[in-house]
């Protein structure tokens, strides 16, 4: 296999692809006549919703979709080179020596049970770049191209012993180690933290550069793409919508779908509302925000959880305890009655052990909880299962799937808290507070009889909500409610939030990592580390103007997309220079 | 249910066992305990399909009639253990703790046994009973729904859709056996159609070896323990019949498996 020649010819020419899977239920098209191009030295970006087809191009680009996947029509040149009838050898000799792909979760990818340095070795000998011999060597070589510190101990760690943004490094590390030519990353980085996705994006797009590779970027992230990306490419259920240079696919979208996905990702210059499709909901007046009376409704105080560590050998000599983690050291707030709060942090900072602990869901090692002058932290779980405080304070989850149970329907589902602390007995008046709930969070009426799996996730979203509601709370705890939403999604559940809030006037606690969500719906922000809370203010304030090193590395780790004007729609869109994929 | 047709096959015979067990002495031709010596021995024909065994009794009577305490046996040692199993397992995967570590190194010992041996050992020791039989059966099973019920109990102990149930004030009781325990039948199904066929096979092993169930009575573990010395002179229709019949019911069960799982899940309900 030669190496492509000229430089300005582009390195993978996709041509009019159409990928189909044969199912049950007959044959089902998952790409429609794609076309892209990529050129060494560049990056392009795909850019959809679930289940747009993004990820199925990619699989054909490498030859690995499953068995009931197959390539209809369409041409998927590499270098001038046919992948699309290349036989099983060839794809075998191409795929980690010439194109290379990095996947979504690098802990799953990564063999537990091997160290580091084994697993490199293997793809270097698989691939004959290196001997047994010089095969350390060159592992150590590979871990410091992607940065990560002190290689020579790294390379007999253990995949468990790093972290998830270390990880997806290492997993760069193993898909560069044979120098490919072309990079396909499949959503490298949902799932890290904002900072780490930074460090990790920007390794991508270093080594794009340094290494005169082209690199394909899958993502659900507009405003990543638009970051890293010099082109991308939106699909929508299979098709290309559009394409472009990222620049002006941000200042002039020109296809619907586009421009709403550009208005619904989450912006600095933006408000709720601003998040919505054009149309009557979009019309509609800002939610005003109700007057907060000041007055608390709950108060933390010095609240602290330790989670036990295993007893180790060295330990256990010495006859004393394992000293134990710390998830929160004793964090002190405030939420007023009618107001939202938001707390952000990343993975492992305790922003989700506070929220349990405030529900009473774990129990806390020390400190107190006042919820309308009465401390719960002190009320044994079984007692406060039944007590009135119980039914003032509920919680939105994270996943919209697992939050509701697999055997109910979505009416059961939002009764179950009536029914359990015993608001509503009678079947006539559950029946009529669900209806009224369904029509509060903008659930169609005949989804009430359908079983989890039949509804969307925005519609299981909106089940969710309204069984939190069901017991008209004065306190909601939302932890990451939109986090597994497609951005479409997420802007409506996100103004749905905001109008239920100006219209009952309950406290919110909004657990997020996102700043750029919880800038759209909190008065106030608390920023949590490690534990504890290093900054807390009104939302604008800390906002811009971050007193804190490490809300100031947040912010400033957040993807820019290129253009910071307001995405309104241009009516001189004519204008635009034509944009040919 | 009909999208499948190795489903459709199971079921099917799963109800031809049960109509067979429901009416079985009614159907055959002769009784199956009557003996009649001149006829003794008689290789398969017109008169006795399945021929006759040593005292002239008609085999293909006596294995019809064999299904219903075949059935009885396993079905009631299923349904013992998988009651017993699931409450336990459920729990000590849900609560965890002492409760956990207690049933857990008492599941342990049961399985520490060669699980016939032990059967043996019980119905030996407690007597010589069907009811005897059931309990060993059951318990040698027990271990098998109390792991796979812990386990996937554990799993689901902090989803998102527990947690809310526990916020809507609905006891950790009722959370678990009216909310968790429903969600974990797929598995449990699949568990209990393996365990059928082995249930059959260990009461029949039981009666081959001389516990539980003792002659006269039809019971196709009997009668293949006592067929077997008669295959050597050549009369093979003795023990391939009744053994014919366990294979068959052994068989159904395993098939039924997957079909057993979809009717309980949710997600193939439309």
């Amino acid at each position: 296999m030669t190496s492509p020649a000229s430089p300005s010819t582009p390195l993978l020419a996709v041509d009019a692809l159409s990928v189909s899977f044969r199912t049950r239920s007959g044959p089902v098209q998952a790409v429609h006549d794609v076309s892209l191009t990529v050129r060494r030295g560049q990056t392009l970006g795909i850019v959809g919703e679930s289940g747009s087809g993004k990820s199925v191009t990619s699989y054909a680009v490498m030859g690995i979709l499953d068995r009931a996947g197959r390539i209809d029509s369409g041409s998927i040149r590499y270098g001038g080179f046919a992948l699309e009838t290349a036989s099983e050898t060839v794809m075998n000799s191409l795929r980690g020596r010439e194109i290379s792909m990095i996947f979504q979760n690098p802990r799953a990818a990564l063999n537990p049970i091997r160290t580091v340095g084994d697993q490199i070795a293997d793809v270097l000998i698989e691939h004959a770049q290196a001997t047994h011999q010089s095969a350390r060597e060159k592992a150590i070589e590979a871990l410091r191209r992607v940065r990560i510190r002190d290689p020579e101990q790294r390379v007999d760690s253990y995949p468990f012993e790093l972290s998830g943004g270390m990880c997806q490094r290492l997993m760069i590390a193993m898909a560069l180690a044979c120098r490919p030519q072309l990079l396909i990353a499949d959503e490298p980085t949902t799932g890290l933290d904002v900072t780490t996705q930074r460090a990790v994006m920007d390794l991508v797009r270093d080594l794009t550069r340094s290494e005169q590779m082209a690199t394909v970027l899958i993502t659900h992230d507009l405003g990543l793409a638009g970051e890293y990306c010099d082109d991308i490419i939106v699909m929508q259920r299979g098709r290309v919508v559009e394409s472009g240079p990222a620049r002006t696919l941000f200042t002039l979208p020109r296809h619907p779908y586009t421009q709403g996905l550009v208005r619904a990702t989450p912006h600095r210059a933006r408000t709720v509302r601003d998040l919505l499709p054009l149309g009557a909901a979009r019309e509609s007046t800002e939610p005003v925000q109700s007057a907060t009376t000041g007055r608390p409704l709950l108060d933390v105080v010095e609240l602290r959880k330790e989670f036990p560590r295993p007893r180790s050998l060295a330990n256990w000599l010495r006859r004393e305890k394992p000293q134990p983690f710390e998830a929160v050291k004793g964090i002190t707030f405030q939420v007023g009655a009618g107001e939202s709060v938001g707390l952000v942090g990343e993975s492992g900072c305790g922003k989700s052990t506070t929220s349990a602990m405030i529900m009473r869901l774990i129990e806390p090692t020390s400190g107190s909880i006042r919820f309308k002058g009465h401390d719960i932290a002190l009320l044994r779980p079984e007692v406060f299962a039944q007590s009135p405080a119980r039914a003032k304070m509920q919680m939105v989850f994270q996943d919209p799937t697992d939050s509701l149970d697999p055997r109910w329907s979505a009416a059961r589902s939002i009764a179950d808290p009536l029914v359990g602390l015993g608001i509503a007995s009678n079947r006539s008046e559950i029946d009529g507070r669900v209806e009224r709930l369904a029509q509060q969070v903008g659930l169609p009426l005949d989804l009430l009889d359908r079983l989890p799996h039949q509804l969307s996730g925005g519609q299981k979203a909106r089940v969710g909500i309204a069984r939190a509601l069901a017991c008209e709370p004065e306190l909601v705890v939302l932890d990451e409610p939109t986090a597994a939403l497609d951005v479409s999604v997420q802007a409506l559940v996100l103004n749905l939030l905001a109008d239920l809030r100006a219209s009952l006037g309950m406290a919110y606690l909004f657990v997020s990592h996102d700043l750029e969500v919880v800038r759209l719906l909190c008065d106030r922000v608390l920023v949590m580390r490690a534990g504890e809370i290093v900054e807390s203010g009104e939302t604008r304030q800390v906002l811009l103007e971050p007193r804190h090193e490490y809300t100031r590395a947040l912010l400033a780790a957040a993807p820019r997309p290129p253009s910071s004007a307001p995405a309104r729609p241009r009516t001189h869109a004519t204008d635009a220079p034509e944009i040919v994929s | 249910m009909t999208g499948n047709p190795v489903t459709l096959l199971a079921f099917t015979l799963f109800s031809l066992l049960l109509v067979t067990a429901a009416l079985g002495p009614m159907l055959v031709p002769y009784d199956p305990i009557a003996s009649t010596p001149t006829g003794a021995l008689q290789p398969p024909s017109f008169k006795h399909w399945f021929g006759t065994d040593q005292v002239g009794r008609d085999v293909f009577s006596r294995v019809v009639v064999a299904t219903r305490l075949d059935l009885i046996i396993s079905v009631s040692a299923v349904a013992l253990s998988f009651f017993v199993g699931t409450a336990v397992g459920a729990a000590a995967g849900f609560w965890g703790g002492w409760f956990d570590r207690l049933s857990g190194r008492m599941l342990d010992t049961i399985m520490a046994f060669p699980l016939f041996v032990l059967a043996m050992g019980i119905v030996a020791a407690s007597g010589n009973t069907i009811e005897n039989v059931v309990i060993a059966t059951a318990i040698i099973n027990l271990p098998f729904y109390a792991r796979v019920a812990r386990a996937e109990v554990a799993v689901r102990r902090q989803a998102g859709w527990v947690l809310a149930a526990r916020l809507s004030g609905n006891p950790s009781a009722r959370i678990l056996y009216g909310r968790i325990v429903p969600n974990i039948l797929p598995p449990m199904m699949v568990q209990i159609s393996l365990n059928m066929g082995w249930s059959v096979l260990n009461a029949a092993g039981l009666s081959f070896i001389g516990l539980g169930i003792r002659p006269p009575t039809p019971e196709w573990g009997i009668m293949v323990a006592e067929g077997a010395s008669y295959i050597v002179s050549g009369e093979w229709w003795l023990a391939l019949f009744p053994g014919l019949a366990l294979m068959a019911a052994v068989f159904t069960f395993n098939l039924m498996g997957d079909g057993l799982r979809d009717l309980v899940d949710p997600q193939r309900r439309t």
